[in-house]
């Protein structure tokens, strides 16, 4: 197959921001993730856990809790204010301000006809839910002390507060606090520092659970406003409680990065009856705070300040293993944040807050496989751009040549020439773009650095004609399906002809660019693909979907490529099928066009359609055994998908045109480093 | 080392009428290894299970007749088999109850022995010499025997040996005071005869014992002098020399027979540098030979030893790490555990590495000399030579021989004994220098013992300082020098014996804390030693003096003969400088040191320690604190080429103190500072090895990152796809 000179780059600094608030949507199967920058990530749980959507943090936000309402979507922080999002433009709908200072936590009832917050003023406010928007309602009675945690009971008629030191029931109709139940604090030292209720959960059987920061796990009886039994878990706070749906089993997360599950059952076999709450199962799966649970179906989800996402199925819940019953942790985004100018050999690296843009190192050395040469010049940074506003960047984009460079936000997009000549670099940004381009979730240069597409709302794409003078807006492409999903994934060709878009509702839409209209709609398949690209000299679209399916589609013939029919035909290997992470990219080797690069976090591979597919009795990973074998025998045992697993935590892999990869790692240990350090545990002899 | 444990009773044994007689003729095993197939003198076999003490089954012939031979065990049929009357073979099985309805045979000639080995067939040995495998002599019962031995020849022990499916019985034989081997092999049948050396005495050897090892038939044997002699026939030997040969022997060990000669004692080989001994006196106990003990051929060291009560008859067996020996009343079992033995575990513990290699190495090659006649070599006595050459080139009158100076000490005066012993030690032979010092040292204690006014110090200390003497060959040297307040020598003997018993030890010590601080001062005592005491002394009063200080000893200090103050004089309410000062003079520090760095184990000298009363307790807690003190400062440097306690030593003695006396000293008033003192010193110690375990941790952390450091931010590099 042949030598590949690999630029190994560790230098893209990425850091995710940890995560705050979690929220479980059981009928749509999506999770909302809020992170600590304000930004909020949906999770498709039906479709291998696929990071569908982000909405872009903003400085002034700040989530605290987050909330479904049937399909819509409500945060709230201490910023004061409730946010609603609107889920196809991937903003903010509108934000109202609560008038009770910072609020601590969001709730809906059952219904789903109202809202309550608990404020640190000590009101727990409650909201109507409109059509449209939401409208207050009422005060309940308001207390000393700030309102920390709130749960519905699940008739709607009461809700239970956590507040400090203690916990308040109110009845919902007249708005008066019916119990108070007071919570002990710590122990020795901790005993002068008011005890935090950080989470409460109120079952149908008035049963009260609740964590606090002495590390104690209560469970109440809410009628009597009494204390059935306390479970000491930690030394640090219980920040996170989560009950299931059937309400037999109840999550807590802890400062320690454990989280524990207590079980509603019978302590002995004989009485089944008499049931009580007990510990059963205890999760290390984070290394900080869990400031977020979800108990779902099959899953517990949680995550935390270590800012990955974790699912641990719960493996009572599976008959046979598969991908579902395997433990999965989600650190990478599922959408590129690096961009490679190919010709120029310039990397892009997106941050929230900024902008860099590197030149590659080079080497003229030559050297066996395994070598690392000599470099002759060293990678250099060109440019730190921050971005303006308090907007954070949702996407950006760097034309091949290296002249172009554009971002946007959810204000505004931004477009950049770049010059670069020897070592200087100039940057001089474009003034006056077109009206109409106001913010993308995509952005993406022709191949000739001519255009610009920018994805727009409801679908459509805006087409910017790039010249050295001006730019200026020539069509907006629009899909026939009338989809309102945002673009998730944009594409065009060498050849300037073509362009494809991926949307939510997992509809691929190819262009003719010169036309300046829909070509045809790639046939929709059930999952979201996660990565696309056409092919430079056949035209071919190859798709890969978030359940790893890889499909190839001839976009001249409208139709699927009979290597396509094949692979569906044989069907992937199980190996292949059975990874946890999406392809986040793909592309292709113009020098030979058999060749189709993909990558995932964990390995980079290269199909090479010339080669038999591998059927279920292959073994699917043989470099290793292919490198023993000798110059004859390799032929034989040959397959298309060529694996290699030599690079980790990979958010990039990209092929210049001299031939050499570029493969950004970014080491989850270098990402670790920068946490802040977990609590204090004795371990042996520290 | 070697370990005797506790013992239990596996049956009581019938007193017999006679004194030499023994209740028991032999024990067999079986084929279980937890049985144990007995056979007494007279008219039974009793088969037991050996961990549970029961007999399983006993079976005996009827009265008039008489089991000549003990019950041997049919490895391949399961069998028993007995000789009765000499000519009655007898064979059953376990399930067999009764004897007499066993299956028997006649034979025509009496029978010596039936010998069984696992893996091998029976042979039966016949008094006349004859040998023949028990399956073909019980197909023919009635078939003639052959005599091989002469007239007036009796076989005196036998035994049989499988090597390399190789079949040997092994014989002795006596006649007219000659002592005569036979190895007869089977299969080809060849019968090959040795003479063994005739002991100067005239006497017949005591017992004999044969092991197989390396592919050599070793037999070890016991005269009643104490010698042990090894002779090593080779298992694939000249065949068909014709004739008698003389089989060479070694001197294994020589064991101290105290007063007269051994009587009932039995040697038997436990591994290659283990004997078990029973019969013979405890050198550490003065009387009675009522003992087995396990010695070390190599070092010559006793390694282990237990009273046996009640006589001993001189049987031991040994099977499966057990020796069984009949004693008094009772037949006992005792396991034993012999581990490799090594220079290290012979030496014991906490021998000062650096006085190991240049001192200790003539006394422990003393075995290779033995063994095979090397010269020592190496630093053997670089303090001697030069003054043994000035008495070589000085000594022109003929030197006495070894056993002369031995004549002489017996009656000579005390000069002329230590000019002699002092002639023949220099002139003497590398060679036999080894056991001609042990017996001139023995020679000299015991007639020190019986006269009280006859003490030759300049002789013993001369002779201790050849290092060709431990304890363990000459046992009261040390004690009779404690006796005799002869310090220096103690010095000498704890300085160069590797091999004190921790009572001993613990005597010296006991000695060395009570005596008065002026009658030690005098004594002159090993001038290496007593200068590091000085320069440990001084050095604090340095520091006192840096500090401002002055305390009164320091004016003195620099004087040798000084003798430092004891605390008691000293201002009590500036504890630092009471700490700072030396609880007991100078030259008992000297020999409390010599006592900290003598090797000993844990275990074995804790008992003793609790024999120190508590005032000891505490001046030698204080004296160990003072040292402990001086060696944290960082005035004190060690210096390498002097004699001195290591830190470990010395917190290991406080350790055992500790242990030996902590309710004592928890009592004691005056212990309570000095208690807190200790506290406060493994506090600091603790605090200093948790920062070492910290700064391993990191050390180790950074170990671990070295493999990642290759990876740096930006590399390229070449792959390669197949």
């Amino acid at each position: 197959m042949g030598e590949f000179k690999v630029h190994r780059v560790r230098f893209f600094d990425y850091m995710p921001t940890a995560i705050r608030a979690m929220a479980f949507n059981a009928h749509t199967e999506r999770l909302a993730l809020g992170r600590m920058d304000g930004s909020v990530e949906i999770f498709n749980f039906a479709d291998r856990y696929f990071q569908e959507k982000v909405i872009p943090g903003k400085d002034s936000r700040s989530i605290e809790a987050l909330c479904w309402v049937g399909g819509r979507l409500f945060s709230a922080g201490l910023n004061g204010e409730i946010t609603e999002y609107d889920l196809e433009t991937l903003r903010p709908k509108y934000s109202l301000e609560a008038y009770g200072g910072p609020i601590w936590t969001i709730t809906s009832n059952s219904q789903g006809a109202h809202l309550a917050i608990g404020c640190e003023d000590g009101t727990v406010k409650l909201f109507e839910v409109l059509e449209e928007s939401i409208q207050f309602e009422r005060n309940l009675d308001r207390q000393k002390g700030r309102i920390i945690s709130l749960s519905w009971h699940p008739s709607g008629t009461q809700i239970a507060a956590g507040m400090m030191d203690m916990i308040r029931v109110f009845d919902v109709p007249t708005g008066r606090a019916v119990q108070r139940l007071l919570v002990d604090r710590g122990f020795g030292g901790s005993k002068s520092r008011e005890t935090v209720v950080w989470s409460v959960v109120f079952l149908s059987d008035c049963t009260i659970i609740s964590g606090d920061s002495a590390g104690k796990v209560q469970v109440w009886d809410g009628h009597t406003g009494t204390l059935v039994k306390t479970h000491l878990v930690t030394k640090w706070d219980v920040l996170a409680l989560s009950v299931s749906k059937d309400e037999s089993s109840v999550v807590v997360g802890t400062s320690e990065g454990t989280v524990i599950q207590f079980q509603f059952i019978a302590p002995t076999l004989q009485q089944q009856q008499d049931k009580e709450w007990v510990r059963t199962r205890t999760f290390k799966n984070h290394t900080h705070d869990v400031r977020a649970l979800a108990e779902i179906e099959t899953a517990i989800v949680s995550g935390g300040m270590d800012t990955q996402l974790v699912v641990r199925p719960l493996l009572e819940k599976f008959d046979e293993r598969s991908h579902a019953s395997a433990l999965r942790k989600i650190q990478f985004p599922h959408r590129n944040l690096v961009f490679c100018a190919k010709k120029a050999g310039l990397l892009l690296f997106q941050f929230p807050g900024q902008l860099e843009l590197w030149r590659l190192g080079e080497s003229d050395g030559h050297g066996k496989p395994g070598d690392s040469l000599p470099l002759k010049r060293k990678p250099e940074k060109l440019l730190h751009l921050k971005r303006k506003g308090e907007d954070h960047i949702c996407c950006s984009a760097l034309s091949s040549c290296g002249g172009w460079l554009a971002y946007s936000t959810m204000s505004s997009v931004r477009l950049y020439r770049l010059q670069t000549d020897n070592n200087d670099i100039s940057i001089s940004k474009v003034p006056k773009l077109p009206k109409i381009l106001r913010s993308a979730h995509q952005l993406c240069f022709s191949s000739d650095s001519s255009k610009l597409f920018a994805a727009s709302s409801q679908s459509s794409v805006l087409v910017i004609a790039l010249s050295q003078s001006e730019c200026k807006y020539v069509h907006t492409l629009k899909p026939k399906s009338g989809s309102r999903q945002p673009i998730h994934l944009m594409t065009n060709s060498v050849d300037g002809k073509w362009l494809a878009t991926a949307n939510s509702d997992c509809e691929i839409h190819v262009y003719n660019v010169q036309k300046l209209k829909l070509h045809c709609i790639v046939p929709v398949y059930g999952s979201c693909p996660s990565a696309m690209g056409i092919h430079p000299t056949t035209n071919n679209l190859t798709m890969v979907h978030a359940d790893q399916q890889i499909f190839e589609y001839s976009i001249v013939e409208k139709q699927y490529t009979d290597w396509s029919r094949k692979l569906q035909k044989q069907g992937l290997h199980n190996l292949w099928l059975d990874r946890d992470t999406p392809v986040t990219h793909v592309t292709f080797n113009p020098k030979n066009p058999e060749q189709i690069l993909l990558h995932d976090m964990h390995m980079f591979c290269i199909i090479d359609q010339s080669l038999p597919l591998p059927d279920q009795k292959t073994q699917f990973y043989n470099q290793m055994t292919l490198r023993s074998l000798s110059e004859q025998e390799r032929p034989s045992h040959l397959h298309a998908f060529k694996i290699c697993k030599t690079f980790q935590d990979l958010l990039s892999v990209s092929l210049l045109d001299d031939q050499s990869l570029v493969m950004v790692e970014r080491p989850l240990l270098a990402i670790t480093c920068q946490l802040p350090a977990p609590v204090r545990q004795k371990k042996f002899a520290t | 080392m070697a370990t005797l444990f506790e013992g239990f009773t596996l049956c009581g044994l019938v007193q017999t009428s006679s004194a030499s007689d023994s209740a028991i003729q032999g024990i067999e095993l079986d084929g279980d290894s937890d049985h144990a197939v007995v056979t007494d003198s007279t008219r039974a076999v009793t088969l037991y299970k050996v961990s549970d003490q029961k007999p399983l089954g006993s079976w005996t012939v009827k009265q008039g007749q008489l089991l000549t031979c003990p019950a041997v065990f049919n490895f391949q049929t399961k069998e028993y088999v007995v000789v009765s009357d000499n000519k009655v073979i007898r064979v059953w099985k376990e399930e067999d109850l009764n004897l007499d309805k066993a299956f028997k045979a006649t034979v025509s000639a009496d029978v010596w022995r039936v010998h069984s080995a696992p893996g091998g067939e029976l042979v039966v040995l016949f008094q006349r010499g004859a040998v023949r495998l028990l399956d073909s002599l019980l197909s023919a019962p009635q078939q003639p025997i052959e005599g091989i031995l002469s007239e007036k020849e009796v076989i005196r022990w036998s035994t049989n040996i499988v090597a390399e499916k190789q079949h040997f019985v092994l014989f002795t034989t006596e006649q007219r005071g000659e002592h005569f081997l036979y190895v007869q092999r089977l299969n080809p049948n060849t019968l090959q005869k040795y003479r063994l050396e005739r002991e100067d005495s005239g006497a017949s050897p005591l017992s004999f014992s044969a092991s197989l090892r390396d592919k050599h038939i070793n037999l070890l044997y016991l005269y009643p002098n104490g010698c042990v002699y090894q002779s090593v026939v080779a298992v694939r030997g000249p065949v068909g020399l014709e004739g008698v040969q003389a089989l060479p022997r070694s001197l294994r060990l020589r064991l101290p027979v105290g007063e007269g000669e051994l009587g009932a004692a039995s040697a038997v080989a436990l591994d290659e540098a283990h004997v078990a001994v029973v019969g013979m006196p405890h050198p550490s106990a003065r009387t009675g030979k009522d003992f087995l003990c396990i010695w070390n051929t190599n070092f010559q060291t006793l390694q282990a030893g237990k009273e046996m009560v009640g006589r001993i008859r001189g049987q031991v067996w040994c099977y499966l790490g057990k020796l069984f020996v009949p004693h008094g009343k009772a037949l006992s079992v005792i396991p034993y555990e012999c581990q490799k033995s090594s220079l290290a575990s012979a030496l014991g513990k906490l021998r000062h590495p650096g006085i190991a290699v240049s001192k200790s190495s003539v006394a422990i090659p003393s075995w290779n000399t033995l063994l095979h006649g090397d010269q020592p070599q190496g630093p053997t006595k670089i303090v001697d030579t030069r003054k043994s050459k000035l008495r070589r080139k000085s000594q022109s009158a003929p030197a006495l021989t070894v056993d002369q100076v031995l004549e002489l000490i017996k009656t000579g005066p005390v000069e002329e004994v230590r000019r002699e012993v002092e002639a023949l030690v220099s002139r003497g032979d590398a060679q036999d220098l080894q056991l001609s010092v042990g017996r001139l040292a023995c020679q000299l204690v015991a007639r020190s013992q019986v006269e009280t006014a006859f003490y030759a110090p300049g002789a013993l200390a001369r002779l201790v300082q050849t290092q060709c003497l431990c304890h363990s060959m000459c046992p009261d040297l040390l004690l009779l020098a404690l006796e005799h307040k002869d310090y220096f020598l103690c010095q000498l003997c704890l300085q160069l014996f590797p091999d004190i018993p921790e009572v001993v030890t613990c005597a010296c010590l006991k000695t060395f804390i009570g005596v008065p601080d002026g009658d030690v001062e005098m004594v002159s005592l090993e001038p290496d030693s007593v200068s590091f005491m000085e320069g440990l002394v001084a050095a604090g009063a340095r520091g006192g003096q840096q500090n401002g200080f002055s305390p009164p000893l320091f004016e003195d200090s620099c004087d040798p003969h000084h003798q430092p103050k004891p605390p008691q004089h000293q201002d009590k309410k500036n504890p630092t400088l009471q700490l700072e000062v030396c609880p007991v003079g100078l030259h008992k520090a000297v020999l409390l040191n010599e006592v900290l760095q003598t090797p000993y184990s844990d275990n074995l000298l804790v008992p003793h320690l609790k024999d120190l009363n508590a005032p000891q307790v505490i001046l030698f807690l204080q004296y160990l604190q003072f040292i402990y003190l001086k060696y944290s400062q960082d005035v004190y440097t060690q210096t390498p080429v002097l004699r001195s306690p290591t830190m470990t030593q010395i917190i290991d003695w406080v350790c055992l103190l500790l242990d030996a006396h902590f309710t004592v000293l928890v009592m004691a008033p005056d212990a309570k500072g000095l208690l807190s003192n200790l506290q406060s010193f493994v506090k600091s110690q603790v605090k200093l090895f948790s920062e070492l375990g910290k700064i391993e941790g990191s050390l180790q952390e950074l170990h671990k990152m070295k493999p990642s450091k290759d990876i740096s931010q930006y590399s390229i590099e070449v792959i390669e796809l197949f």
